[in-house]
């Protein structure tokens, strides 16, 4: 209908209608959109909405017994635990290597920036397998682990260790950017006031930046509870034990409970859309932070 | 508070940015540092602030030696070049934030923070901006915003870096004469870089040029424009002309042409001849003279400026004459300094010399001008 309606009017406009330069002719404009929508709708909304009439197929009776059954609320109750402590531990070390990057000229810094890029390069899988070299049986320091009864590899501490690895990037890149860009200035008026390191840092520093942190503590709990790959090769599948909610939708799935899987892995796309629908929200809560800032030079 | 800055060098990453500066300023003085983008202006400013550490030297506030102080101890009120208001806070949260972040012992209370905010505010001509934020300000609100927030802090001494840099001409002249009278009533030891000799010259009790990471010469308004003591100073500060000239005998030449100027004390050899445009005569029938050749004729408002050629190279001169000058210029003219000064050229050896201290340089008294023999 809309498409219609628009080719009628092009033809009847005045030929003086002044059109912007970079603007497409309605065929053109158009036919680009329909294809990003039909990609759009195929790839990512009929899957989206898959996942939820697969879940709800049995009845609603079915689905909450899927997800309050024990090795699902375990499952659950461990990706809330390792989201809880990952989460704020990017939080600081992504500050902190933000500030670091951002704020001071030191040897080894074009090093440091791109290493914090290394887990997103970087396959999950080898991720995972990094520490089980490091602290698996096999490894240097795994027979000392062993005698002294500290379990790291297909244990909670491995897969919050491999979690905070795989997520680490997301706080620090958000950060960034957004430091350099501010430079020192504020901090450099706050001390010269009077202030001392820590007050600047939270009365100056850390409200420039809270909502670009905000966003990246929001992608990074989002993947926390997402992450497969590096998470599967630590955790050992031990079920009510190590198995965070996707590796436990993965077990569903292979032992043919489709809609168990379903059940359980709609409350990870839920977990998707409400970080999508905040992420929204910042955004542009954040623009015009941003455009406050950029005008207040 | 005097301030005295004692053989002050910077280098960045083995690149000097300022070399062995020395540099006193009395308590209570305006003081300009002047000079051309990236002469070191910021730099000796931020050493002197503590934002930035010396690679030797040191810096005394009054009798104590302060060097090795942090910013935060040395009490100095700094004005960057952008402001750096803090945009999330007001107005008045801004001035109070340096009473804010001081010791519970020392912090006055929030209602004395707040009262001394808009007393501060009232000092700056800005009452009853205490609850905007710096985004709802003009640059030139914003700068005075700065300055009370500086000023907050009770300052040793104020230091602003190109204070009216970021504002437009009709705002920096008002701005500008506002700071003037700010000074005075207040009386704090100040110190401002401009890349701007008009801002520096009208502003300031004295001034210091700076030109690649050196001090070329301090004094007042009037000396740095009336006996600029090296050849960029003279080049730098107000209209000049430079003509190239050989020295022999205590005599100055143009070619093989002596042009009837004294160089007196100066050995012989290649020279500089400085002249201000209003400091050239043109005169007739004197066989000693610079001659040239006019190339162009301009008026603007007051003056009449003749542009020419010299004989023999290829510098040009400027003369300024009043604009009722009516007479014709063209072709050949004669040209005689009524003013100028001789500095022996930089490229020889033993030229090289302390800044404002050249042992070779010559300075003239005006001779009696002669009137009587005019081209027509
Ligand atoms: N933080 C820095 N790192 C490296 N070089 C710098 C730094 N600050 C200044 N410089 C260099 O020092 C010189 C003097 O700079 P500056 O003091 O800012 O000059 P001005 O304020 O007179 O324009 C310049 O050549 C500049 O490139
Ligand atoms: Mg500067």
């Amino acid at each position: 209908m809309v498409l219609e309606a628009s080719f009628d009017a092009a033809p009847a406009a005045p030929a003086e209608t002044w059109t912007p330069p970079t603007s497409e002719r309605p065929l053109v404009k158009w036919t680009l959109v329909g294809i990003a929508l039909a990609f759009l709708g195929f790839f990512l909304f009929l899957p989206l909405v898959a996942v939820f009439v697969e879940a709800l197929r049995g009845g609603v009776g079915i689905y909450f017994d899927a997800i309050t059954e024990p090795d699902a609320v375990a499952a659950i109750r461990l990706t809330l635990i390792v989201a809880a402590i990952a989460v704020p531990c990017n939080l600081v070390f992504g500050l902190a290597a933000a500030w670091a990057i951002a704020k001071f000229r030191f040897p080894g810094k074009s090093l440091l920036i791109t290493l914090i890029d290394l887990p997103f390069s970087v396959s999950p899988v080898v991720s995972g397998l990094v520490f089980i070299l490091l602290f698996g049986s096999q490894s240097l320091i795994g027979p000392w682990l062993i005698s002294n009864g500290i379990e790291i590899v297909f244990a909670i501490p491995g897969i919050v260790l491999a979690t905070i690895f795989v997520t680490f990037p997301f706080v620090a890149r958000e950060l960034i950017p957004l430091m350099q860009e501010q430079g020192t200035g504020d901090e450099e008026a706050a001390l010269s006031l009077g202030a001392s390191g820590w007050q600047t840092f939270l009365y100056v520093t850390l409200p420039n930046v809270k909502w670009a942190l905000l966003y990246g503590v929001l992608l990074c709990n989002a993947r926390a509870m997402g992450e497969f790959g590096a998470v599967s090769v630590v955790s050992g599948h031990i079920r009510g034990l190590t198995n965070t909610m996707p590796l436990h939708v993965e077990i569903l799935y292979n032992e043919y409970s489709f809609q168990a899987a379903f059940a359980v892995a709609s409350l990870l796309a839920l977990l998707a859309l409400i970080t999508l629908s905040i992420k929204s929200f910042l955004e542009w809560r954040f623009a015009d932070g941003l455009k406050a800032q950029r005008s207040g030079h | 508070m005097d301030i005295s800055v004692r053989e002050l060098r910077k280098t960045f990453d083995r690149y000097p940015a300022l070399h062995d500066v020395s540099l006193d300023i009395q308590s209570g003085e305006l003081i300009a540092l002047l000079g051309p983008s990236g002469s070191g202006k910021t730099t000796l400013l931020r050493l002197i602030a503590g934002l930035e550490f010396p690679t030797s030297g040191s810096i005394f506030y009054g009798t104590e030696d302060a060097s090795g102080k942090s910013v935060r101890d040395r009490q100095v009120g700094f004005v960057f070049q952008h402001y750096a208001l803090f945009k999330h806070m007001t107005v008045a949260d801004n001035i109070g934030f340096g009473l804010k972040v001081r010791d519970r012992s020392k912090r006055p209370s929030s209602a004395e923070i707040r009262r001394r905010a808009s007393d501060l505010l009232d000092l700056v001509q800005l009452p009853g901006l205490e609850d905007r934020y710096p985004s709802q300000l003009s640059g030139g609100q914003r700068q005075r915003v700065a300055l009370a927030r500086a000023l907050a802090i009770e300052p040793r001494v104020l230091l602003l870096d190109e204070p009216f840099g970021a504002l437009d001409a009709k705002v920096r002249k008002e701005l500008r004469r506002w700071l003037r009278e700010l000074h005075e009533r207040t009386g704090h030891t100040t110190i401002f870089v401009t890349h701007d000799q008009e801002e520096a010259l009208e502003l300031s009790d004295r001034v210091v040029v700076m030109s690649q990471g050196r001090i070329e010469q301090v004094g007042t308004p009037d000396e740095i424009y009336d006996t600029p003591a090296t050849p960029f100073v003279f080049s730098f500060i107000g209209d000049s002309s430079e003509i190239p000239i050989s020295v022999s005998g205590g005599e100055a030449h143009v070619g093989n042409r002596s042009i009837g100027v004294f160089a007196e004390g100066l050995p012989d050899g290649p020279a500089r001849l400085f002249v201000r445009p209003h400091d050239l005569d043109l005169v007739s029938d004197d066989p000693q003279t610079i001659a040239a050749v006019v190339t162009a004729v301009r008026r603007n408002s007051g003056s009449r400026f003749v542009e020419a050629e010299i004989d023999g190279c290829r510098s040009k001169v400027e003369i300024e004459l009043p604009a009722d000058d009516m007479r014709v210029f063209e072709g050949r003219i004669a040209l005689k300094p009524k003013r100028w000064k001789i500095f022996p050229d930089a490229k020889r050896p033993n030229s090289q010399s302390v800044v404002g201290k050249g042992p070779y340089k010559h300075e003239s008294e005006p001779k009696p001008p002669d009137y009587s023999q005019m081209v027509s």
